[in-house]
């Protein structure tokens, strides 16, 4: 009996690691449904990015109330899961603060203190992110696309952090021995007061319960990243690794089409000779995207990566004039269905069935894609490397190439240019005219 | 008109067997649209004054492919760029000036996987790098002491994060440079770029020009500067929507240093 609580640890630890495990599995799955591309070049600047900007948080601080209340949740998170290492090792060999009996006193001290600090801070930031989102109600955190699931799961992480939090204190508070030692209890000895007056076994049952709820909720809130926009304390990093190196403005080139362009262009290629040995592969079944395994891996990588903060979308100039267009909901629906194409191939044996469905129309409209003016804001805008812009580019691709579906006008500027090489209709004759006018 | 202006092609100096300092990529805007060709000549008037051999493609250039390209249509926008190419090539172009930040941006990045490798420069870029080599001296003239605010182009700033050239330049101006709300980094699209130009907005509360506009006239400019003949439209068709086309004057920058010289 006395090693019940063990065996129930190792137990609660193997469940909540194996399904993180799976579910992480699967992401990886997911992701790899999107094209390959070529992300091996450039390491020393890769890993700067991902220092700067996923480590550093260099574009979370271009707006500073909340770049600076992200910095405390996450050095918070960080530096506070230290301690989880403590509970996990506690947890395993029914020990007690195993590192009080490693480390002097007054160094322990130090380390809950730190975290004690560290507790009360993060719990003062999520509450004034609460605040943000549910009080003042800043217009971002309220668009279309924030409604349902994407509104509870934004809140659902701030009460799960408050309550982490909150047992992380009631722990120590309610940890006799801890308190008796006087180190380091910097802000767990102003709670503890309020269990003064019970009994001591009661004491010591809060405390048990808080230290089972508070690792239970670790484990909990792990699993719950891949079900949620929190995944991005993950994949922030791969993500701003595998982020566009090139200038904003280039857009990428198709290779499939430079292949045609050449032979068509190249008068002694016979355009009905067999394909070379190995090439049957070189022209992809579709130009463009219509759906996420149209994508690359990245792009998708992108989706699963994004917070939902909705930055990009408050940059976008369609979104703030009112059009339909939010880049936010570009990569929320591009993870919808991807998740959507996960569940289908789970559900045939790891096999997609067609469900008559795409990411086309069904989840992004073509009045959304074509509202875009490639102006970059939303790249720009957000703080781990999300590039909305190359989706949009490639279903407008899909649209263009694929199905001739661009708008009458365009059809009209892209006739001119083929006809006389300007978006207008004049000569290409009089292109030097101005110098006489 | 002033003298003639001297705007010699690259069939002429080939015939002469010489090579200009610079190719002048004028681009569809600059060579067709009644608005673009006013920077056209003024920033021939500048290459002229500051003594540049340059030289132009006149019939031979074609438009670059880029609002093809940002439509989606990448086979129109390639069959562009092969050929530009071919001509580029053919004439062993080094360097390429433009006014036009689309071509720019295009040119400068998207042509080198097609065989294309030039030497690109905005014309602010290069008409900083003119006044760094005391090629052209800048006088503020008529603009001494006026606002001027500058209005970056997606397809400079963002695109390629050139900020700083055409602000020196109107610094030079002896001008006062105010910044709008979103500037640099955070500037706000005219709402021609990525083919909007060539097609009407999506259904919305306003169109992206005119809060952009707004912004402008927030901070009371006399002059917004441009350097791109798309947001000059866009801000002077915005200008009029606000019937402030006599407060407030839209002006490339080219223009506004060649007007300052009296050119």
């Amino acid at each position: 009996m006395e090693y019940l609580p063990n065996i129930l640890f190792i137990i609660l630890l193997g469940i909540g690691i194996g399904f993180f495990a799976k579910n992480v599995k699967k992401l990886i799955r997911n992701i790899k449904l999107g094209h390959d591309v070529d992300v091996s070049d450039n390491k020393s600047q890769r890993w700067k990015n991902m220092a700067m900007i996923a480590l550093g948080q260099s574009k979370m601080v271009r707006r500073p109330i909340a770049g600076f209340l992200h910095i405390i949740v996450y050095l918070g998170f960080i530096i506070i899961n230290i301690e989880v290492l403590e509970i996990i090792i506690d947890g395993i060999f029914g020990t007690h603060r195993i590192a009080l009996s490693i480390l002097p006193e007054a160094v322990y001290g130090f380390i809950i203190s730190t975290f004690e600090v560290l507790a009360i801070l993060v719990f003062v930031a999520v509450t004034i992110f609460w605040m943000r989102r549910n009080i003042i109600k800043l217009a971002r955190f309220w668009k279309s696309e924030m409604t349902g699931w994407p509104k509870n799961d934004g809140n659902f992480i701030l009460y799960f952090e408050m309550v982490l939090m909150m047992l992380f204190l009631v722990m120590n508070a309610t940890d006799v021995h801890f308190q008796t030692l006087n180190t380091g209890n910097v802000i767990s000895q102003y709670i503890a007061p309020w269990f003064g007056n019970l009994p001591e076994g009661t004491v010591h049952i809060i405390e048990r319960t808080a230290w089972w709820l508070h690792i239970t909720g670790i484990f909990i809130f792990l699993n719950y990243l891949y079900f949620s926009k929190h995944l991005h304390i993950l994949l922030a990093f791969p993500n701003t690794f595998y982020g566009k190196l090139t200038p904003k403005g280039q857009f990428n080139n198709l290779e499939a089409v430079t292949k045609e362009v050449k032979m068509m262009m190249d008068p002694n290629i016979d355009p009905f000779a067999a394909p070379a040995e190995g090439t049957e592969n070189a022209i992809p079944a579709k130009f463009g995207a219509s759906d996420v395994q149209d994508l690359n891996w990245v792009q998708l990588l992108n989706a699963y990566t994004c917070t939902e903060c909705g930055r990009c979308t408050s940059e976008c100039p369609a979104n703030q004039t009112g059009k339909k267009l939010s880049p936010r909901k570009i990569m929320m629906d591009t993870r919808d269905r991807l998740e959507e194409v996960g569940k289908n191939m789970d559900a045939n044996k790891g096999v997609f069935k067609e469900d008559g469905k795409q990411l086309l129309d069904n989840y992004i409209t073509r009045e959304e894609l074509w509202a875009c003016t490639s102006c970059n804001a939303c790249v720009e805008a957000c703080p781990v490397s999300i590039d909305p812009l190359s989706i949009i580019m490639d279903m407008r691709r899909y649209l263009v190439m694929e199905q001739s579906a661009a708008p009458v006008e365009l059809n009209n500027m892209m006739t001119n240019i083929e006809n006389n090489g300007a978006p207008w209709p004049y000569n290409q004759m009089d292109r030097l005219n101005w110098k006489n006018e | 008109m002033s003298e003639l202006l001297k705007v010699p092609t690259m069939a002429e100096f080939m015939a002469e067997g010489k090579q200009p300092e610079v190719l002048f990529w004028v681009g569809c805007a600059g060579s067709f649209d009644d608005r673009a060709k006013k920077i056209t000549k003024a920033f021939v008037k500048l290459l002229n004054k500051a003594k540049v051999e340059f030289a132009v493609l006149g019939t031979e250039e074609s438009c670059t492919g880029d609002p093809a390209k940002r439509a989606g249509n990448e086979f129109l926008f390639q069959m562009q760029a092969v050929t530009n190419i071919e001509v580029l090539n053919a004439y062993e172009v080094k360097k390429i000036v433009t006014a036009c930040p689309h071509c720019f941006n295009t040119i400068k990045n998207e042509y080198p996987e097609l065989g294309g490798n030039y030497e690109v420069m905005h014309h602010t870029q290069f008409l900083k790098s003119l006044l760094d080599d005391g090629r052209l001296t800048i006088e503020g003239g008529q603009f001494k002491g006026k606002r001027i605010t500058f209005h970056d182009p997606c397809y400079l700033g963002r695109a390629n994060n050139v900020y700083e050239a055409p602000r020196d330049l109107i610094r030079k101006l002896e001008a006062e440079l105010v910044e709008m709300k979103n500037c640099k980094r955070t500037g706000l699209c005219c709402g021609a770029g990525g083919a909007q130009m060539f097609k009407d907005a999506e259904k919305g509360d306003k169109e992206v020009n005119v809060e952009r506009t707004e912004q402008a006239l927030e901070i009371q400019p006399e002059i917004i500067a441009a350097g791109c003949p798309f947001c000059n439209t866009m801000m002077t068709d915005g200008v009029k929507t606000k019937e402030k086309e006599s407060d407030v004057a839209v002006m490339d920058i080219a223009e506004l240093i060649a007007n300052a010289q009296d050119l």
